[in-house]
């Protein structure tokens, strides 16, 4: 009989502490972008099933926000939005996957914080979601606010930055949640879905994605208004690869500034040839040569863009409000509509 | 010179040597292995240490055995907590397994046919399934089929089993409030209590616990109780043939002079089944329960010390494996010699057929 810690649970973070202790020259520098041109992929870590972020459907084909941004990635890189490997990791996997090199990108609904951006040897790139940790609880239960969970039992998923603002929470407002911290999924949302737990608490995106897959009637839960921490979510790279780093920020900000320019996968081409804005023309690569500088081609958010789509595109299509998730824009609306989403000026 | 070839030519001396050098090698290697971690862990901007262990932990935990715990104590508090926990569910899954395997594998060798049909497919139902599976079924029947706190089932006002676990009574010590001499500090007796609100009570058993427990203690059953059946049948008929010429009783022969003979065939191989429970008590982080490797896991992920805390687990693991084995070979020598005295070779003669 295997313990908890067999290897197929925890490769990645196996193999990794093995290469820690075994190999002797460590020298990633410059070296991502290389073997993804070598092996003509990219290697994405993506949810192991988290709808609307990153899941596979019953052909094998992933979806979700997360997952479109990896494929505009490879889109701007390799020319195609199909040339990238999904590995679907758990939490707990998913920084040793990424510091062994196992994958090029980590795009897993990761929340970005100063812990994990100075210690884990990793770089966060930019804010492709912005989130907050919130509270599901069952709509008969007739709880307007998170405040009201005096003494409650409060179902939690392990592996995340979620028990520490829970314990915040709790401590700041006198509640004395008790929380019960599950490492699979199924038996989280058992114990929730059967009244074990009172309230189910992660980041809201979650709670709706788990709501619209996993309740019997979602009418019958609903997402308490408060949001109890700050979860900036985006993609993450390696330290010490700062060409990588620079083109996996600067698609994203490629992306939204597409949106910001009025460009989506429809009229990209038009606009490539009639345009007459100097900013569009710079960023379609037109005027002047931006792919060049980042080493790639003069296309390179033209085509990302023509093939994935821009910003409200990928949102639309993934989360927002004719997908089963129905989220609003919110503070991801870009900063000209109230939003948080501000692409860094490309020029 | 002499001397040298006169202690290479020297038997032991030579054997010495041999072990030596394979000392050297092994330490260096362990040596290596340990620099080039660090190193790489250098290189490549990981922080690395244990001194995190006395930082504020900063996460709550949902139960406690023995000592009380909240997110402002530290790390390594929490990791008691979750070891403390471990310990609860592995010694009630060794009673649990020990005492369940027993009955079942005396059952397995009954002539009642009924009896001997049950106890087989008890073991081959559960002894073929895994445990992962079984837990999970376990908790999914437990938290779904049992009525909310609200309407929970009670017996005789004293216990209420609901989603919130299993309530009993027990006494707790009552401090003397602090400048009230009047009130002595004394043990009272506290029984859960029920109102519309739900059940209130000093002592619970949490569904997750219940699960986990029960899952462990039913799947070791099963191997413990083919390791008792087969000990059994490594007893000479004629020993029980004997017993019988002399008038014993069934239950005086099973107790007088099969157990007895059999313990030294069981205690080896229940010694692994001991050990498994307990490194299989880690499973228990997938129904929620706050066991060392839950616990781990949580600080872990907060922290990104991946090495140190499965270096922690491994230490923890070790450590309690080799405790029990110790316990399990001092009960191994003392059956041993139960039948006579300083005979090694008793159990040979006694399966020795006439």
């Amino acid at each position: 009989m295997k313990t908890h810690f067999s290897l197929e649970k925890n490769r990645f973070l196996f193999i990794f502490c093995l290469s820690l202790i075994f190999f002797s020259e460590f020298s990633w520098a410059g070296k991502t972008l290389d073997s993804i041109k070598q092996k003509d992929q990219i290697s994405c870590g993506v949810n192991t099933g988290l709808a609307g972020f990153g899941s596979a459907d019953s052909q094998g084909k992933w979806s979700g926000l997360d997952v479109d941004i990896c494929r505009a990635i490879a889109s701007a890189v390799l020319g195609s939005a199909d040339k990238v490997r999904f590995v679907p990791l758990s939490a707990p996997q998913r920084f040793a996957a990424l510091q062994s090199g196992e994958i090029d990108i980590l795009s897993r609904n990761t929340t970005f914080s100063l812990t994990r951006d100075a210690s884990l040897g990793l770089h966060q790139t930019a804010v492709t979601f912005y989130d907050g940790q919130g509270f599901m609880v069952p709509a008969k239960m007739n709880i307007k606010s998170a405040k009201q969970l005096k003494g409650a039992t409060v179902c939690v998923q392990s592996g995340t930055t979620t028990e520490k603002n829970l314990n915040d929470f709790s401590k700041a407002n006198k509640l004395e949640v008790k929380p019960i911290v599950f490492e699979k999924l199924e038996a989280a949302n058992a114990a929730y879905f059967s009244g074990r737990c009172k309230a189910y608490t992660t980041d809201a995106s979650g709670l709706a994605s788990i709501r619209s897959k996993e309740a019997k009637d979602p009418k019958e839960h609903v997402i308490l208004p408060e949001l109890i921490s700050k979860e900036p979510l985006g993609p993450m790279v390696r330290r010490g690869d700062d060409e990588w780093l620079a083109i996996t920020k600067w698609v994203i900000y490629g992306l939204l500034e597409a949106e910001e320019l009025g460009i989506d996968s429809k009229s990209v081409e038009n606009l490539k040839n009639q345009s007459t804005d100097p900013a569009v023309l710079r960023l379609l690569g037109k005027s002047d040569d931006m792919g060049k500088l980042l080493g790639l081609d003069r296309e390179w958010i033209a085509r990302a863009v023509a093939q994935v789509g821009n910003y409200s595109e990928i949102f639309d299509r993934n989360v927002g409000e004719k997908t089963p998730l129905a989220l609003k824009r919110g503070l991801n609306a870009l900063w000209t509509r109230g939003g948080l989403q501000y692409a860094m000026p490309i020029r | 010179m002499n001397t040298l070839t006169h202690l290479w030519n020297h038997k032991r001396y030579r054997l010495y040597l041999y072990q030596a050098v394979v000392l050297i090698l092994l330490g260096a290697a362990l040596f290596w292995l340990g620099h080039n971690t660090w190193i790489n862990l250098k290189q490549r901007g990981i922080q690395s240490g244990f001194d995190f262990l006395s930082d504020t932990a900063g996460f709550d935990i949902g139960e406690t055995f023995l000592i009380t715990f909240d997110g402002s104590q530290t790390y390594w508090q929490a990791f008691l907590v979750g070891l403390l926990n471990t310990l609860k569910v592995s010694l009630c899954g060794l009673v649990l397994a020990s005492v369940l395997g027993l009955w079942v594998g005396l059952g397995r060798g009954s002539l009642h046919p009924l009896i001997k049909l049950f106890c087989s497919t008890y073991i081959e139902l559960i002894r073929n399934v895994p445990l992962m599976i079984q837990l999970l079924m376990w908790y999914v029947l437990l938290v779904e089929y049992l009525p909310p706190s609200t309407e929970p089932y009670s017996w005789f006002h004293h216990f209420y089993l609901s989603q919130e676990g299993f309530a009993y009574p027990g006494f707790i010590w009552l401090q003397s409030p602090e400048g009230n001499p009047t009130l002595s500090s004394h043990w009272i007796w506290s029984r859960p209590v029920f109102d519309p609100q739900g059940v209130h009570t000093d002592f619970n058993w949490s569904p997750e616990f219940l699960s986990i427990t029960l899952a462990l203690s039913l799947y070791t059953s099963a191997f413990i109780a083919e390791i008792v059946r087969a000990g059994i049948q490594s007893v000479a008929r004629g020993q029980i043939e004997a017993a019988q010429s002399l008038a014993l009783t069934p239950w005086q022969i099973k107790r007088w002079v099969v157990l007895p003979q059999a313990a030294r065939m069981i205690t080896p191989p229940l010694t692994n089944q001991y050990l498994n429970l307990v490194k299989n008590s880690s499973l228990a982080v997938v129904v929620g329960y706050p066991d060392l490797v839950n616990i781990a896991n949580t600080a872990l992920n907060q922290t990104g010390r991946a090495l140190e805390c499965i270096a922690i687990l491994m230490l923890v693991y070790l450590t309690l494996s080799l405790v029990i084995a110790w316990g399990m070979n001092r009960t191994n020598d003392k059956v041993r010699h139960y039948l006579k005295k300083g005979d090694d070779f008793a159990p040979l003669k006694l399966t020795q057929r006439a």
